[in-house]
């Protein structure tokens, strides 16, 4: 066996345009255990969004291992070093056993009871007066399944009506959401993973997939190792393993997304790279687009992003060139500014090359989180469930015969209420109730201080619902603690489109409880009801939620009307839409060139990229889509801060491959733990020596809105560029907060937003750096 | 020979328009996205004054005899808290929508005056002004449940 710390990757498993992926089981067992010890219970991977299908190992009544599914369309046996070891973290000793609530300003042991009747005392008494509804607001997660997003929905959108739920995924997958809805109608991936095994060009944006994502990592080195490999492009300021693979690595400074875009669409028009019968059959906007990147020579953005122009033509003949093309976007373009810009810019030179809907063909605009999938579809992000779009009245309308309630019950007179602004209500006093589910905004949210501050007014009544005692729980009233991976029933989604079940494996610790259960039990405890007084959720467990979810999707995008307990029980990963027309489920979305931009169809009327401004259905239905693609052209634009002489370095933050989110889980693993334990600040070498510090030596970082220390690392980004990872609270550390020495790279970030995403820009920030020494101690 | 009246007061409300941005933006900082691109707007409205410029000395000679400014072009706040930001956005709603139907009127006298060059940039300004509008609308449909009906 390999060390998968020190080997993430593991051995290559070579192949070829056209050929299978080989198998490759990776597995582990605690120490004293062998197979024939164990029983396997179905799962996937959660600690990414890959969606890599796995069996957990159970002996005693406690999970003892992991193997992956051998059988399975995603990893063909794989494990990520994450998964591999992250089961750990079931059985920490400090996770929440009982509920807890905030007598005397202590967080006091308590029962359900007690802790459940705090919660819907406050929620009845807000729901009295009026306006109550839009008091109460959800920020819920990517981790939770897809039966707890759709029950939350429910509850929050017909049971109490109020517009106010979104989820950490806004901080990590709502621009791919917005990017897909604008160039394509709706939601929904295009590509698929299997179109790796076929592509002979993979282009990737702000994606360092050998960190995020390393068992797609393998699939694309296999490729890479085997006969006719494809060729690679990585975009990205750092020098990651991904832009070392890479055979262009072009290193834009960050914040500058859009220029390179532009002068990418520039060579391809003027090379005449260009598939024109698709694009006159199948999209709309060409002439518009055209317009806006003839200015942008790729010399012109070579001095906006700071590299060579060689470099922007290279990376453009490969991209122009190919025959099989994958593109693959995450963070770098979603957390940058002009995010959904950008994005959509990706999408754009697929629909200009024909790119789409066959092998080798794709776009992946990728998710962050294991299950950020499933709060799109159901609308636990906000949206309405289905895919639905809320400024069509006849898509509210099917909610409500579905639900059977009043049209009116569901919001749906503006665009759902982000995070962002949801924290804002709550700062302002207007949302009263705010309930947290399996997220810790008190370390991923920009702006910490503030985030801090929001959350202790004593006005504000928080429910945090968690595994472990968070930063977040710890700020809360009342505590209530939820069952993990392994410990309950259910099905999630991953970044192409591949459902898997996940198997109760074992009993969660002391009292915890499901999310779905403690949802169930508030819906009752409320007694929230449909117009014939009969109980509004009518489920009572996993399969029965995911039945009613069924009839939700179905004749929608995302149909999982083909897909049941039974069925993903016996076969692993399944790709929605699912349905009788396609009992298999289906590879690629698109294959006939027809996308969801029908007006009766599509998921949203379209916003202006550069403000975020709704531009309505009337205007939107003057285009006549019908079923054409948008091609959307956006002028690049500053970022709203760049570095001056107060603060000359431009920070991004980032992810470890040993780490995931804030640590919750993974720092409770030792091998993931030991692998990367604390945060690091990486600065090109020249900059170091500007600044008079070396390797290891321990900096002060400071923004306009806070500061940070940290030790030094040399190399890997670009000159005049810092990388901090975002993953480090300090729940581990409270002695180091409270000598004024935190460590979250969020205390740095600025609270701005994508205009239409709504997903901070978390890669943008000016910061200075001083070195500590000499400073007192 | 009317057109230098109307360049004028749209100029004069373009700039008016801006100046309105500002201060909402001034007093709104802590709503991070209308400061934004309430900023962004006023740089905007400081341009489409500039690009009429020309026009002012091409018609300097058809100003007339002074006319009071559009009725709207004037913000009443900026005022405090969620109620005062929807009544601040209203009034730019209302500055805007002026500055629109402005645009149009000076548009269809470019039209008359065969001024291609005007007409250009009459049609440019609406569309700008026009997704100023939209911003607006979205905002305020955001906005007015919390502040009329949610918040104590």
């Amino acid at each position: 066996m390999f060390d998968r710390i020190a080997d993430p990757w593991g051995a290559r498993t070579p192949y070829r345009a056209g050929e299978a992926w080989p198998v490759r089981v990776d597995h582990h067992l605690e120490a004293g255990y062998d197979d024939a010890d164990v029983d396997w219970s179905r799962t996937a991977a959660v600690l990414h969004s890959n969606g890599d299908g796995l069996d957990l190992a159970v002996a005693d009544g406690r999970l003892v291992g992991v193997r992956g599914r051998a059988d399975d369309r995603v990893n063909r046996g794989r494990v990520d070093p994450k998964d591999l070891y992250g089961w750990q973290a079931n059985a920490s000793p400090d996770r929440l056993r009982r509920p807890l609530v905030r007598d005397h300003g202590e967080l006091v042991e308590t029962d359900w009871d007690t802790a459940m009747a705090r919660v819907v005392e406050h929620s009845r008494r807000l729901l009295a007066e009026p306006g109550g509804s839009g008091r109460i607001g959800f920020y819920t997660t990517g981790q939770m399944f897809l039966e707890e997003y759709y029950t939350l929905a429910v509850i929050a959108k017909a049971g109490i009506g109020t517009p106010h739920t979104d989820g950490n995924t806004r901080l990590c997958t709502a621009t791919a959401a917005a990017s897909l809805k604008a160039s394509f109608g709706s939601d929904g991936q295009p590509g698929s993973y299997a179109d790796l095994d076929h592509c002979d060009a993979i282009a990737l944006y702000g994606h360092n997939v050998a960190d995020t994502q390393a068992v797609l990592w393998m699939r694309m080195l296999d490729r890479r190792h085997g006969a006719d490999p494809p060729a690679m492009v990585a975009v990205d300021p750092r020098a990651t393993p991904v832009a070392r693979e890479a055979d262009v690595h072009v290193a834009v400074r960050n914040g500058t997304n859009q220029a390179l875009m532009n002068a990418l669409q520039h060579v391809l028009i003027t090379e005449g790279w260009i598939d024109h019968d698709y694009v006159e059959r199948h999209t709309i906007g060409f002439s518009e687009l055209s317009r806006t990147v003839e200015p942008w020579t790729p010399e012109r953005a070579a001095r906006v992003c700071d590299v060579d122009p060689g470099r922007i033509r290279a990376a453009a003949e490969i991209i122009g060139t190919s025959e099989r093309l994958v593109s693959t976007v995450l963070q770098g373009f979603y957390q940058s500014h002009q995010a959904t810009a950008a994005s959509c810019q990706v999408n754009n030179l697929h629909l200009l090359r024909g790119m789409l809907g066959r092998p080798g063909a794709g776009v992946l605009q990728m998710n962050g989180q294991p299950t950020a999938q499933n709060t799109r579809e159901t609308g636990a992000d906000g949206d309405l469930p289905g895919f639905r779009n809320w400024a069509n009245r006849d898509h509210v309308a099917e909610l409500a015969e579905l639900w059977n309630v009043d049209v009116e019950t569901i919001p749906h007179w503006a665009e759902p209420t982000h995070a962002m602004q949801i924290f804002r209500y709550a700062e302002q006093g207007s949302i009263e109730l705010l309930w947290i589910c399996a997220t810790n905004p008190a370390v991923s949210m920009p702006d910490l201080p503030r985030i801090r501050a929001l959350l202790q007014r004593p006005e504000l009544f928080v429910v945090v619902q968690d595994m472990f005692l968070t930063e977040t729980a710890r700020l809360a009233d009342v505590v209530l603690p939820a069952a993990g991976w392994g410990e309950k029933l259910g099905t999630f989604t991953n970044a192409d489109r591949t459902v898997h079940l996940s198997e109760r494996a074992i009993e969660p610790p002391g009292e915890a409880r499901a999310d779905l259960d403690i949802f169930l039990d508030y819906a009752h405890r409320m007694d929230f009801r449909d117009r014939d007084g009969e109980p509004l959720v009518k489920w009572r467990d996993a399969e029965a939620a995911f039945e009613a979810w069924k009839e939700c999707s179905r004749s929608r995008p995302c149909d999982y009307t083909g897909l049941s307990y039974a069925l993903l029980r016996e076969r692993s990963g399944i790709q929605w839409p699912c349905t009788t027309d396609a009992p298999d489920g289906t590879e690629r979305l698109y294959t006939d060139g027809r996308f969801n931009t029908d007006p009766d169809v599509c998921e949203s009327f379209g916003h202006d990229l550069a403000t975020g401004a709704s531009q309505g259905e009337e205007t939107y239905r003057a285009k006549e889509p019908d079923g054409r693609a948008f091609l959307h052209a956006a002028d690049f634009e500053p970022a709203p801060e760049t570095p001056d002489s107060e603060y000359p370095l431009l920070l991004t933050t980032g992810r470890s491959l040993y780490q995931f989110h804030t640590r919750t889980k993974t720092a409770r693993v030792p091998e993931l733990d030991d692998a990367a334990p604390d945060v690091w600040i990486e600065v090109h070498p020249d900059d170091a020596a500007a600044l008079g510090v070396g390797a290891d030596d321990e900096v002060r970082v400071e923004s306009r809105r806070g500061s940070i220390t940290t030790p030094v690392r040399l190399g890997t980004v670009r000159r005049g560029v810092v990388f901090v990872p975002f993953h480090y609270g300090d729940w581990d550390r409270d002695d180091a907060v409270s000598a004024g020495r935190p460590r979250a790279a969020n205390e740095l970030t600025e609270t701005v937003w994508d205009p239409v995403s709504k997903q901070p820009m978390f890669k943008v920030a000016a910061v200075r750096l001083t070195s500590c020494d000499g400073e007192v101690a | 020979m009317r057109l230098g009246h109307y360049v004028a007061l749209i100029d004069w409300a373009e700039r008016a328009l801006g100046d309105a941005f500002v201060a909402v933006a001034d007093a709104h900082a802590e709503e991070h996205e209308v400061r934004r691109t309430s900023l962004r707007f006023a740089r905007e409205c400081e341009q489409t004054a500039g690009q009429l410029e020309p026009f002012r000395s091409r018609y300097t000679a058809d100003v007339g005899a002074s006319s009071p400014p559009l009725p709207g072009q004037r913000l009443g706040g900026p005022r405090p808290g969620p109620l005062g930001l929807l009544r601040d956005l209203h009034e730019l709603a209302v500055m805007v929508a002026e500055c629109e139907v402005g645009w149009t009127v000076l548009a269809q006298g470019a039209s008359g005056a065969r001024d291609r060059e005007l007409l250009d940039v009459c049609e440019r300004c609406r569309s700008a002004t026009a997704i100023q509008g939209k911003w607006l609308e979205t905002q305020l449909r955001q906005a007015a449940p919390q502040a009329l009906v949610v918040t104590r």
